[in-house]
C-alpha cells in the first residue's frame, strides 16, 4: 500500500512539475499563437541554472556556486527568460513553421552544449554536487517527497493563477488580438513585436520553473533530460488538453503523462521480449499518433478554448462580479 | 484647390512606392484639409490602397514624406500612427472573429493599464475600474454605430456590413482626429450604408476628419468633397465634389461611364 502511495506522489510530483511547462507553452500557443518547437531549451536552462547556481563547488565542471535553494531557482528561471529573449528578438519576427524550425534548431543546439561543453556542464555526465533544499532536516524518504510535492502543488496552483488574470485581462485580451489578426490589432495601435516578446519571454520563465523545479527533484540534470522528446511530449500534453484552456493544458499533462507511464509499463509487462528492447522507440511512436490524431479529429483539445471569456456586454448594470474580486 | 483654405490635418510630400518596375505611388502631394470628408477615387490599380497603407504606415515610402497635424509621422509604425490621432478601417473587413463585438471594441483604447504584463496581474483594481469604464465607452460607441444588442456575439458571426461598422466602433475608441476608410460602402447592403453615412456625417460635424476610398460614385459625389482623382499613381484631379462631376474628361478617362447625377 505504501509503496502505491509513494508512487503516486511520485507520479503526480512530475505530472505537476510538467504541467507548469504545458501552462508556460499555452501562454505561448494557446494565447499567443507562437509555434515553440524548442520548450525543451527553456526547461533544460531553468534546470541547468538552477543546478549550477545552487550546487556545491566541482573539480569538473562550472559552478557549485551553492546560493540558497530559491536564489538558485530564480537564477534558473532568469537564465531561461535570457536565453529566450535573445531568441525571441531574433526569430520572433519569423511566422508559425519557421519559428517552429528556428526554436527547435535551438533547442538542439541546447542539448549539444549540454552535451559537449563538459566544463560548463560536466558533459554527458550531468551537473553533479547539487543537493535537495531541506534535505538535511527532512531526509530522503516518503516525508520528503511529500512536501516537496505540496510545494510543486502550490507552485503549479500560482503559476495557474497568474496565467488566469493574464488571460481575462487585457494583456490577454491584445494577446487573442494579435493571434488572430495581427496587422488589425497594430493598426488599433498595438505593438506585436514586443507583445509578442514578452509573452514568450514570459512563457520561457515558467517553462524554466518546470526545469528546475525537475531538476531539483531529481537532483541532477544531464543532456538525456533535455532530448527533444521532451518538447513533442509537452506539444501532446496542450494538444490533447486544449491550446488556450489553462484548465484543460493541466488535465492534458496529468492524462498523456499517465499514458506514457502506463505504456512504459504496459510494454515491458505484455510485449514480447524480443519487443522489449524497442519499448522507448514505441513510446515515441504512440506519441506522433496521439498528435497527429488529435489533430486530425478534434483540433481544439478535450477542453477547447473558451472563447470570449472576459467581459459580457448583456447585464450593462451590474458590475462585473470577475471584476471584483 | 478651389476650397477655402483651412489647415491641413494631413499632407503627403512627392511620396513614391515601387514594386518592382511599378511604380504605384508616383510622387503624390496632396493636403488633407482638416474637418473635410475627402474621397479618394481612381480606377483599379490607380495606387488607391497603396496610398492609404503610406499613409496609415503598412508599408514604407520609397521616397517622399507624411506629415500628420505638421508633424512628419513617415517612419512610425501603424500602432504608434493610431496613437497619434489616424485610425483606419480596412477593405475587407478585419475583425477579431473570435472575440466578442464588445471585446473587440475594448481592446482599442490606448495606454490601459492592464496591458502590461504587471498591471494585469498585480494592479488589478487600477485595471478593473478602467476597464469598468472602457466598457461602458464601448458599449455607447457600440450603440452609437447601431450594434449594441451584438455586443456579446462574437464577431465573425456577424454579417459584413456590420463588420464595417464595427471597424468603425473600434477606430473611435481612440478618438482620431482623421479617420481612413477603404470601401466602406463596398458588399454592404444599403440600409447598413446609410447608417454608416449617418455616422460618418455626424462624426464629421464633431470635427472628424475622413479620407474615403469609394468605388460607388454616387456615395463620393454625394458626401464626398473635396474629391482626389488618381490614375497611375498620379493625382489627375483635385477638387470640389460639382466640378468633379462636371469634369468630363476624369469621368470618361478614369471612370468609365459618365454619371447620371
Amino acid at each position: 500500500m505504501i509503496g502505491v502511495i509513494s508512487y503516486l506522489v511520485f507520479f503526480t510530483t512530475v505530472a505537476a512539475i510538467l504541467s507548469i511547462a504545458v501552462l508556460g507553452l499555452n501562454l505561448q500557443w494557446g494565447n499567443t499563437g507562437l509555434f515553440n518547437g524548442g520548450v525543451v531549451a527553456s526547461f533544460g536552462a531553468g534546470a541547468y541554472g538552477t543546478l549550477i547556481l545552487g550546487g556545491a563547488p566541482q573539480e569538473s565542471h562550472f559552478g557549485g556556486f551553492g546560493l540558497a535553494y530559491p536564489l538558485a531557482l530564480l537564477g534558473g528561471m532568469i537564465f531561461a527568460g535570457l536565453l529566450a529573449w535573445v531568441v525571441g528578438v531574433l526569430t520572433l519576427r519569423l511566422r508559425h513553421d519557421y519559428l517552429a524550425i528556428a526554436t527547435f534548431g535551438v533547442a538542439v543546439a541546447f542539448e549539444n552544449v549540454a552535451r559537449n561543453a563538459i566544463w560548463l556542464t560536466g558533459g554527458a555526465q550531468g551537473v553533479r554536487g547539487f543537493e535537495r533544499p531541506l534535505r538535511a532536516e527532512l531526509g530522503d524518504g516518503f516525508l520528503y517527497n511529500l512536501i516537496f510535492l505540496v510545494a510543486v502543488l502550490i507552485a503549479l496552483w500560482l503559476v495557474f493563477l497568474f496565467l488566469q488574470r493574464l488571460t481575462v485581462s487585457p494583456f490577454g485580451r491584445m494577446l487573442r488580438a494579435i493571434r488572430e489578426d495581427e496587422t488589425a490589432a497594430r493598426s488599433l495601435g498595438k505593438a506585436p513585436d514586443r507583445v509578442r516578446l514578452t509573452a514568450f519571454v514570459t512563457g520561457s520563465v515558467i517553462m524554466g520553473l518546470s526545469g528546475g523545479l525537475y531538476g531539483t527533484f531529481y537532483a541532477f540534470i544531464s543532456p538525456q533530460d533535455v532530448l527533444p522528446i521532451l518538447t513533442f511530449q509537452i506539444w501532446a500534453m496542450l494538444i490533447v488538453g486544449g491550446a488556450g484552456n489553462n484548465a484543460g493544458a493541466i488535465f492534458g499533462t496529468f492524462l498523456i503523462w499517465g499514458a506514457w507511464t502506463f505504456s512504459g509499463w504496459a510494454l515491458a509487462r505484455f510485449a514480447p521480449i524480443e519487443a522489449q528492447l524497442y519499448t522507448g522507440s514505441i513510446q515515441f511512436v504512440l506519441i506522433g499518433f496521439v498528435i497527429v490524431g488529435m489533430l486530425l479529429w478534434r483540433p481544439q483539445g478535450l477542453f477547447p478554448e473558451r472563447l470570449v471569456v472576459s467581459q459580457p456586454g448583456a447585464n450593462r448594470d451590474k458590475p462585473q462580479a470577475e471584476g471584483l474580486t | 484647390m478651389g476650397q477655402a483654405v483651412a489647415e491641413p490635418i494631413l499632407t503627403t510630400h512627392a511620396l513614391s512606392k515601387s514594386f518592382g518596375a511599378l511604380k504605384a505611388v508616383d510622387g503624390v502631394s496632396l493636403s488633407i484639409r482638416k474637418g473635410s470628408i475627402t474621397g479618394l477615387i481612381g480606377p483599379n490599380g490607380a495606387g488607391k490602397s497603396t496610398l492609404f497603407n503610406l499613409v496609415t504606415g503598412e508599408i514604407v515610402p520609397g521616397e517622399g514624406r507624411v506629415e500628420l497635424l505638421g508633424e512628419d509621422i513617415t517612419t512610425l509604425s501603424p500602432d504608434r500612427r493610431f496613437a497619434k490621432g489616424l485610425g483606419r478601417t480596412f477593405q475587407i473587413p478585419r475583425p477579431f472573429k473570435r472575440m466578442s463585438v464588445l471585446e473587440n471594441v475594448m481592446l482599442a483604447p490606448l495606454d490601459q493599464s492592464g496591458e502590461s504584463l504587471w498591471g494585469s496581474v498585480l494592479g488589478r483594481r487600477n485595471m478593473w475600474r478602467q476597464e469598468a469604464a472602457i466598457r461602458e465607452r464601448a458599449l455607447e460607441i457600440l450603440d452609437f454605430v447601431t450594434l449594441g444588442p451584438l455586443a456579446d456575439h462574437p464577431a465573425g458571426k456577424i454579417s459584413g456590413g456590420q463588420m464595417k461598422l464595427l471597424e468603425l466602433a473600434r477606430v473611435l475608441m481612440g478618438n482620431p482626429e482623421l479617420i481612413l476608410l477603404d470601401e466602406p460602402a463596398a458588399g454592404v447592403n444599403p440600409a447598413l450604408t446609410e447608417t454608416l453615412i449617418e455616422k460618418i456625417e455626424e462624426l464629421n460635424r464633431g470635427g472628424t476628419t475622413f479620407l474615403i476610398i469609394e468605388h460607388d460614385m454616387d456615395f463620393v459625389m454625394r458626401h464626398c468633397d473635396p474629391v482626389i482623382a488618381l490614375a497611375e499613381g498620379r493625382v489627375v484631379f483635385e477638387g470640389s465634389a460639382v466640378e468633379a462631376q462636371a469634369n468630363t474628361v476624369l469621368l470618361d478617362a478614369y471612370l468609365g461611364a459618365p454619371l447620371d447625377a
